[in-house]
């Protein structure tokens, strides 16, 4: 495209092999990107003079358990540049049966508690994490409650009615 | 001089009763949005002291009434009752806006449905948030509830 951003141009130069597809919607550039290019594409946006990609504002996930997609899950990076003021937006795709992508925590320290969330809520894994744990569920939670196959009025409380401790039987509410 | 055995017990009681509900040590549990409205009943506009209960404790110890002040997890909801068994009786429990009462509308895995399936409440008030005529009205019907019961001495 002749009126592409500097960002998708340089990208598409020097990782042709690497870019599934990219697109500009109302100005937002994206670049959808094999998984094995991951870490390559995010250290070349950062260290690039040109593009100083050197704030990650958000990294998060989608399940696309009901888009017929072929692939389920994708992981979306939102990159700043503070010097430049301009955006980009990195998607990676990761398939339903073990889903994992690369950690770029080694590059923006701060991706180490999205990726945590991501893995907590969506289960997918992180490849290199220093810790990978759950960081808003409780330890004994069991599942991923963001994925669109977690059943909806599944609860699974620590203590109190329907929790482990819990004989089973309907139990009316404490009263004195 | 007592003519008959009930006059003073009853009377006692009732003497207790107004001494406990004008002297109520209040310990907020707050963890949400809720909080904001139960400062806005506590501090000087609203003025929670002329009802005897100006004086939040951070201690659950030293405390009598334990203000539960938004959404409740399922991850704190261990904490809220260790909270509640270190209080000593007599105490009541205050549930603090429709988050505190039913869940409210976080119908999904992370909160708890109702504290009532956790420890004992006395008081719900509802509203998202309440304000604070609400607040204080739930304030009286307590004084009231506590004024009613049988006091343990």
């Amino acid at each position: 495209m002749a009126d592409e951003s500097l960002t998708l141009r340089k990208l598409r130069a020097k990782f042709a092999d690497g870019i599934i597809e990219t697109h500009s919607d109302c100005g937002d550039d994206t670049a959808i990107i094999v998984p094995q290019a991951l870490v390559a594409v995010c250290a070349f946006l950062k260290q690039d003079p040109e593009l100083d990609y050197n704030f990650l504002m958000d990294l998060t996930a989608v399940d696309g358990l009901h888009l017929q997609l072929k692939q389920r899950f994708e992981v979306v990076y939102h990159f700043f540049s503070l010097s430049k003021k301009h955006r980009v937006r990195i998607k990676v795709r990761a398939d339903a049966k073990n889903p994992e992508v690369d950690s770029i925590v080694a590059l923006w320290s701060g991706a180490d508690w999205y990726e945590r969330e991501v893995w907590d809520m969506f289960g997918i894994k992180f490849r290199g994490h220093p810790n990978l744990k759950r960081i808003l569920m409780y330890e004994e939670f069991q599942g991923h409650p963001l994925r669109k196959d977690y059943p909806i009025h599944k609860r699974q409380p620590l203590i109190g009615p329907g929790s482990k401790g819990d004989a089973g039987l309907p139990s009316p509410p404490v009263s004195r | 001089m007592f003519s008959s055995e009930g006059f003073l017990t009853s009377k006692l009681e009732k003497a207790v009763g107004w001494a406990r509900k004008y002297s109520l040590f209040q310990y907020p549990f707050v963890t949400a949005c809720c909080g904001m409205e139960y400062m806005a009943a506590a501090s000087s506009h609203y003025d929670i002291d002329r009802f005897g209960a100006g004086f939040p404790r951070f201690s659950p110890r030293q405390a009598d009434l334990l203000w539960v002040v938004g959404t409740i997890n399922h991850k704190m909801a261990p904490v809220l009752k260790t909270v509640y068994d270190q209080m000593c009786d007599p105490k009541w429990v205050v549930a603090f806006g429709v988050c505190t009462c039913t869940g409210g509308f976080y119908d999904n895995y992370a909160a708890v449905q109702g504290i009532d399936t956790i420890i004992p409440v006395d008081i719900y008030i509802p509203g998202c948030p309440p304000r604070p005529e609400t607040v204080l009205d739930g304030l009286m019907k307590l004084q009231e509830k506590i004024q009613k019961s049988r006091q343990e001495l």
